[in-house]
């Protein structure tokens, strides 16, 4: 299958701290991967790196998205691109009403532009999917909303500006059974209608139950020490981290 | 977006934020053939003001009297902005441009209609307003008001016109400078020593006003001051909603704005007064606003200050009546240059009023805003309640925002509180923001936006719209 990401020999960092160092990663079209690994290894760097997080700087490498080297453009360039990021703790942004945030977003990418009617009808459904209150969509963009009610949003974002790849920061996290039940529907819907590509960062197996994960990644300590297909998971889940841990270690030694 | 945008990035590597748009205002009109009086101030000036204006007596003597008071009074201590740039021998008191008052734009000449159609007012007039005054340098040249406002006994007009009636002459002599009396600093004494222009209005008890009614004060002469005087009586149970508009092309000579306004708010009555004020960085506004609110009336005050070099502005509410209460929303956006010394004040006096006060401020490219706010509650204003709030938000390193709040409490039941806050623009909010698709500058213009949200909802819309633009911020530069 052709290649949507790959990234080549990826090191990156604050100004003072290396944090990701020599990552090699490829995800195909339509594909479904974890990246897992224990905290602070730097999963969600790797996933702020991906979307162009300015905070981080790339000292040696580079990104490509969909046979475009993507290393040195701006956050807003690859989300036009089909990058798609899911915060683990989304922004509250005081008096931006959500559902002129989302119509705003929506505008301004061409293959989504549409009449206002047809717009309501389509977050209307999703909402609908999402068990989204209409109420939330006069509010203000994450304000004041639950860990829960956050995730929905980002979910909702997710399915409306259809993606070729989203990236999930630990959008399990914190999330009751119901609410864990919900985000499962909405990754089962980009999967299933915007045959996007999914790179999962989770501590959590739960949520890839339903999913037919492609390959799993191993991270630990800024390395990539393992990839392999969706029974890694379950090795890990027995397991724990140690051996992987113990590989980096010898490395360093 | 064009590709030759050149990205201009501060020393952080963030992109700049780009100044308010002042070319919506920025364009000036000749002053040939205007009367214009020589400046700085002397009786004589004074004396043919009032002549020019055929005032009675007590209006002439009030002038001298005023203009005494001016210049026995030392500058009031200069505890905010420098006003070492105003020079009073150098501002004309008097600009008047030579045409009647007219009721039809087309007996407006050409190039004030022209300047007044490009700020939109008669199109605003035509789709959602009762009534338009238009006031250009000193004189009001349009003044209009729907047939069916004045049916109902509304009065709007200039305090001249108002003077030369019989009814209406007493009136004036009954309220104006009672609230603010000459004696208040020296501007003011000023203000009632040169004041031409502004607006009369009269609410008859009972009666609301469905529609609002606007003044626009536009200052076109170079070195010269605008001093109008805004007196507004709302009777007991009537409503009204007042809008004023202010603004000037750019000089690089000082202009001067020393206009005084008066609200009388009577038992069960509300006023909301609006006002956008977007003088040009030259202009030194030294306004003087003030309302007294009698039992179980409101006052509402929207504020929106954007324009001027220096501002000392604190519109005063005094909360006489038991059970009334106020409100003030106002935003106050300093760029480069500015030095905006803005708040407001609150007398608390009625038992059980209430008052609220919620301002916003923002800083950019070095501009300074001071915001002031006092709140008093007497001694028997039994359980008088008073909340302040002030959200402050910085674009850079450079600008400088300041709170200094004031409180004088003298009654034990009340309860008065005060919250402020000063932010930036969060990296997180903007890579959020971003992340969704927006450009850094989109991302940006969206915070500040809904920052201000909360005070341009309160405006109306044509005002909002005006307010959203000049707010807009735009993207110089894309981060790699």
């Amino acid at each position: 299958m052709a290649q949507l990401l790959t990234i080549n020999g990826l090191s990156a960092g604050t100004e003072d701290k290396p944090i990701l160092h020599n990552i090699d990663l490829s995800v195909g079209t339509g594909e479904t991967h974890v990246l897992m690994g224990p905290n602070g290894a730097g999963k969600s760097t790797l996933g702020h790196v991906i979307m162009g997080d300015s905070a981080y700087q790339v000292t040696s490498g580079a990104i490509e998205f969909d046979g475009e080297d993507v290393t040195q453009k701006g956050a807003d360039k690859r989300s036009l691109a089909g990058i798609f990021l899911s915060y683990q703790a989304p922004v509250e942004v005081p008096g931006v009403p959500l559902y002129s945030f989302l119509r705003t977003i929506c505008q301004m990418r061409p293959e989504l532009k549409t009449t206002a009617r047809k717009f309501r009808q389509r977050v209307a459904k999703i909402s609908e999917q999402l068990e989204i209150d209409d109420s939330f969509l006069t509010r203000e963009l994450n304000v004041g909303f639950s860990g829960g009610e956050k995730k929905k949003i980002e979910m909702l974002q997710l399915l409306l500006l259809r993606p070729k790849l989203a990236i999930l920061d630990e959008t399990d996290s914190g999330l009751d059974v119901d609410a864990l039940q919900i985000v499962s529907r909405g990754i089962e819907a980009y999967r299933a209608d915007c045959d996007g590509a999914l790179l999962m960062i989770t501590h959590n197996t739960r949520i890839l139950e339903k999913l037919s994960v492609d390959r799993t990644h191993v991270m630990v300590k800024g390395n990539l020490v393992a990839e392999g297909p969706a029974s890694l998971i379950d090795d890990i889940d027995a397991n724990g981290f140690g051996r992987f841990e113990g590989a980096v270690e010898k490395d360093e030694a | 977006m064009s590709s030759n945008d050149t990205p201009e990035l501060d020393e952080r590597g963030r992109s700049k934020v780009a100044d308010v748009d002042r070319s919506l205002y920025d364009f000036t009109k000749s002053e040939e053939g205007y009367e214009r009086y020589e400046d700085g101030l002397t009786p004589d000036i004074v004396r043919s003001i009032s002549s020019k204006k055929n005032e009675p007596q007590w209006m002439l003597d009030m002038r001298l009297k005023a203009l005494a008071e001016y210049h026995r009074r030392d500058m009031a201590p200069n505890y905010g902005p420098s006003i070492e740039g105003l020079d009073l021998n150098n501002i004309s008191t008097y600009v008047s441009p030579k045409t009647k008052q007219a009721k039809d734009w087309d007996d407006v000449p050409e190039d004030i209609k022209d300047t007044f159609e490009r700020l939109g007012i008669p199109q605003a007039e035509r789709e959602s307003l009762a009534g338009v005054g238009a006031q250009y340098d000193s004189e009001i040249v349009y003044h209009n008001m729907r047939e069916e406002v004045a049916k109902y006994g509304v009065v709007y007009t200039t305090i001249e016109d108002a003077l030369q009636d019989p009814k209406w002459e007493p009136v004036v002599k009954q309220y104006f400078g009672t609230l603010i009396p000459m004696t208040d600093h020296k501007f003011a004494a000023l203000h009632y020593a040169v004041w031409s222009g502004g607006s009369f209005v009269y609410v008859p008890k009972g009666v609301r006003v469905d529609y609002p009614l606007q003044s626009y004060f536009r200052l076109n002469a170079q070195g010269a001051g605008q001093f109008e005087h805004t007196l507004i009586i709302v009777e007991e149970g009537a409503d009204l909603h007042f809008i004023e508009g202010c603004s000037a092309p750019k000089y690089y000579e000082a202009n001067l704005h020393a206009g005084a306004v008066e609200l009388f708010v009577k038992d069960g009555a509300r006023l909301r007064y609006s006002t956008i004020e977007n003088w040009s960085k030259n202009m030194y506004n030294l306004n003087t606003k003030r309302a007294r609110v009698a039992s179980d009336a409101r006052m509402e005050w929207v504020s929106g200050s954007f324009g001027s070099h220096v501002s000392y502005l604190y519109p005063t509410t005094i909360l006489q009546g038991d059970r009334s209460s106020c409100e003030f929303t106002g935003i106050t956006f300093a760029g480069a240059t500015q030095d905006l010394d803005t708040g407001c004040k609150v007398v608390l006096n009625g038992k059980d009023t209430t008052a609220s006060v919620e301002t916003k401020s923002i800083s950019k490219d070095g501009g300074l805003n001071t915001f002031r706010s006092s709140i008093i509650v007497g001694r028997h204003a039994d359980r008088a309640r008073a909340t302040v709030s002030c959200q402050s938000l910085m674009l850079d390193d450079i600008s400088r925002s300041d709170t200094i709040p004031a409180m004088d409490v003298r009654n034990a039941t009340a309860q008065v509180g005060h919250e402020a806050t000063i932010g930036r623009i969060s990296d997180d909010t903007v890579l959020y923001l971003m992340s969704r698709g927006c450009s850094e500058a989109e991302a940006r213009s969206m915070v500040v936006n809904g920052f201000a949200n909360p005070v341009s909802k309160e405006l109306p819309l044509e005002y909002a719209v005006e307010m959203n633009n000049l707010i807009k911020l735009e993207m110089e530069g894309a981060i790699g």
